[in-house]
């Protein structure tokens, strides 16, 4: 009476779709990172291999700032707490980390920029966060990151009035053996 | 044995009636809503005083409570009886078809959500009980618990979310094809767009749903890292991913409810609704547009100031759709003869409370506002009230009108008119001062708080305790008309009552529509 064969076919095609969204479920990973990492959403700082830049449109504080994965036996702080560089010239900072047990700690640092809209002029060159880092039992280490911040700064009219950009660290153990 | 219906262990285990699947449905929702009601109770008598109450120090505890309140409620109570239950039952006859187009596909279902609903309570009982709450965020729901409750919890949202895309798929092709002859998509009843909405809904959010938690078990159980930051994951994406399919599922909760209220409302007022064409175009719009809102529920993650914007213009924009409905009820009623039966109480009171949450819920919407009030239990009364009160009175409002067909047997009007205002008060009690414990600041997912917050918590525990008892009550009504076996009419709502189901015995032949009924 009814065309069997229309309705598994409308069937079919609505389980395909489920599979569809399923996998835009997953598609949505690599399209979130890529996301973040081109447009600098939510204080992704860039991470530039070169500074075409040697102009300087005035100078900017930049702040920084370290948090640690709750209970971790480690010591992590910035050598320097602010530092006052010229916008569009390479500076380097330094964190220093320790690792406070016999055991050897294998660390990640994931980092963030406030003012998030900031995230995308701030360029990093070199910095720590981009591999992990080991610690052996007791060592203490000098961290540096390098980076330079985009003079198109001042061309954005949300925040071309910032004095203060903030850098913040948090560090994570990966492995501890 | 005139109508070949099957022995009983035949009848409801291995089912594909669409009626009998329906009535499994409805008992299942009301059991898992009582023990979903124990939970809260136990909730409010924990909170009723400053202070630890019946928990001691065990505040995990508190935890597991809420967790497994609130994911009953949604998955086991709500979404069953709404969608599995009067869905099931009513929509094939709504539209002049003898059953869905898969009915062993129907008693799967059913069946999944057996399992899942022990993963769910039974995990509970488990190395400490999963604590993340009905929305499952990482990182406490990946790191922060260890132990396999919290497995057990993602096994049973799979299973229940695999029980309703099915069921959602079944609807859709029963719905596009066996309809009967005449009955065209816009001659179809309100209550059937509103399960056809709904079902896509489904279809298109719960494998988001699906995707999520399973890269959440894979991250708890295989070393995966979608949402662990120092593997260069990120616990915000697992928000993305819920609310993109969380958001829908507030719809999916309350689409079925503006049907039977539709329906509830025309019949008791003996006029047709007003704006057939608009309310059905309007459930449509609120389902699009449910799709791109649902970073409203993120506003304090960091969202920057631009999409903030985008996304507190959009949540407003719902608001027409959804004011659209409620005009329309109101037209309805207007100049009609009313008649204030248990369903149209329970249908009346849906719109105004409904209205109420929908009220809060755009005062929520206002990013600036948000950032003071979320995760506080101002939240929590905005969701109690397009809930508790939106989707469970239209709940309650369906039963009344559709028990004595579905079972043959008349409840008691006196006993109905007692539930209806046992309910009505109980709830409003408990759910109104938490508007004002939430603008005084006070956070949800706490047993503990300050004794500023003292009076009014012990107002809404109050008021939780007669709700409980109210829904015990509705037990008992529900078990005096099964034992006073009052005949029922085919239409004990006269001339109102105007759709297909209306023309059927109470209740109808295992077989319905052996003739197609025409449409005229
Ligand atoms: C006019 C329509 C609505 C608007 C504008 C609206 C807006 C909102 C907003 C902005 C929030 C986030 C509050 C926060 O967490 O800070 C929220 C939360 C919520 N809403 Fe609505 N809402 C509406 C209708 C509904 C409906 C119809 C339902 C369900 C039937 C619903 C269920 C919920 C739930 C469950 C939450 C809390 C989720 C959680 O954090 O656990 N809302 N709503
Ligand atoms: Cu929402």
């Amino acid at each position: 009476m009814y065309q069997i064969r229309k309705i598994k076919r409308q069937a079919l095609i609505l389980t395909l779709f489920v599979v569809f969204m399923i996998s835009m479920s997953y598609a949505a990973v690599p399209l979130y990172k890529l996301f973040c990492q081109v447009t600098g959403y939510g204080g992704t700082p860039m991470i530039g291999s070169n500074n075409f830049y040697s102009v300087s449109v005035g100078s900017i504080d930049v702040r920084f700032d370290s948090s640690l994965e709750k209970n971790a036996p480690l010591y992590f702080e910035p050598v320097s707490k602010t530092i006052n560089v010229k916008i569009g010239e390479n500076s380097l900072a330094f964190y220093k980390a320790k690792n406070k047990t016999n055991k050897e700690i294998t660390t990640m640092s994931v980092f963030n920029v406030t003012p998030l809209q900031a995230g995308k002029y701030f360029n990093k060159i070199e910095c720590f966060c981009f591999e992990e880092q080991k610690l052996s039992p007791n060592e203490e280490v000098e961290m540096p990151v390098s980076f330079f911040i985009d003079p198109e700064i001042k061309n954005d009219k949300f925040i071309n009035e910032i004095s203060e950009i903030t850098l913040s660290y948090t560090m994570f153990i990966r492995e501890e053996k | 044995m005139s109508d070949h219906a099957p022995s009983f262990f035949k009848r409801y285990f291995f089912s594909t009636n669409h009626k009998d699947i329906g009535v499994l449905y409805l008992y299942f929702a009301v059991i898992a809503g009582l023990i979903g009601g124990i939970f809260s109770l136990l909730i409010r008598m924990e909170l009723a005083e400053p202070g630890m109450q019946i928990l001691g120090d065990d505040y995990q505890q508190y935890n597991v409570w809420i967790t497994s309140h609130g994911l009953l409620m949604i998955f086991f109570m709500i979404m069953p009886a709404m969608v599995g239950g009067f869905g099931n039952y009513f929509v094939p006859l709504l539209i002049g078809a003898p059953d869905m187009a898969f009915p062993r596909m129907n008693n799967l279902s059913f069946w999944l959500l057996v399992p899942s609903i022990i993963l769910l309570v039974g995990s509970g009982f488990v190395d400490g009980g999963a604590g993340p709450g009905w929305t499952l965020y990482a990182p406490l729901s990946t790191s922060g618990h260890g132990g396999p409750a919290v497995d057990m919890v993602i096994l049973s949202m799979h299973l229940a979310g695999a029980s309703s895309i099915l069921g959602a798929i079944n609807f859709i092709t029963t719905i596009f094809n066996m309809r009967a002859p005449g009955m065209t998509l816009h001659k179809m009843p309100l209550f059937v767009w509103s399960i056809l909405i709904t079902a896509f809904l489904l279809l298109l959010s719960l494998p988001v749903l699906a995707g999520a938690i399973t890269m959440m078990l894979t991250d708890r159980n295989f070393g995966t890292a979608f949402f662990n930051p120092e593997a260069g994951g990120d616990p915000v994406l697992f928000q993305h991913l819920f609310w993109f399919f969380g958001h829908p599922e507030v719809y999916i909760l309350i689409l079925p409810g503006f049907g039977i209220v539709s329906h509830v409302v025309s019949t008791f007022s003996k006029k047709p609704i007003f704006g057939y064409l608009g309310m059905a175009y309007a459930m449509a719009a609120i389902g699009v547009v449910g799709f791109v809102v649902w970073a409203h529920h993120m506003y304090t993650t960091g969202l920057d100031v631009d999409t903030r914007a985008y996304f507190l213009a959009a949540t407003m924009v719902i608001a027409v759709p959804t004011g659209i409905k409620i005009f329309s009820w109101i037209a309805t009623m207007w100049g009609g003869s009313i008649e204030f039966k248990t369903p149209m109480l329970f249908a009346i009171a849906m719109i105004f409370l409904f209205t109420l949450g929908g009220v809060t819920g755009v005062v929520l919407a206002n990013t600036g506002i948000d950032v003071a009030l979320h995760d506080t239990y101002y939240v929590v009364a905005h969701f109690h009230y397009v809930m508790s009160m939106g989707a469970l009175f239209s709940i309650y409002s369906g039963f009344y009108y559709w028990f004595s067909k579905m079972s043959g047997v008349e409840y008691s009007e006196i006993l109905g008119k007692i539930h209806f205002w046992l309910t009505f008060i109980g709830v409003n009690i408990t759910f109104f001062p938490m508007h004002f414990s939430g603008l005084a600041g006070m956070p949800r997912r706490i047993p503990d708080y300050p004794d500023a917050f003292a009076g009014w918590n012990y107002v809404s525990s109050i008021g939780a305790y007669i709700s409980v008892f109210a829904a015990f009550f509705f037990v008992a009504l529900v078990l005096e008309a099964f034992f006073r076996k009052r005949k029922a009419q085919n239409n004990p709502w006269g001339k109102g009552a105007t759709t297909f189901e209306w023309k059927l015995s109470s209740p109808p032949p295992f077989h319905s529509f052996n003739d197609l009924p025409k449409v005229k």
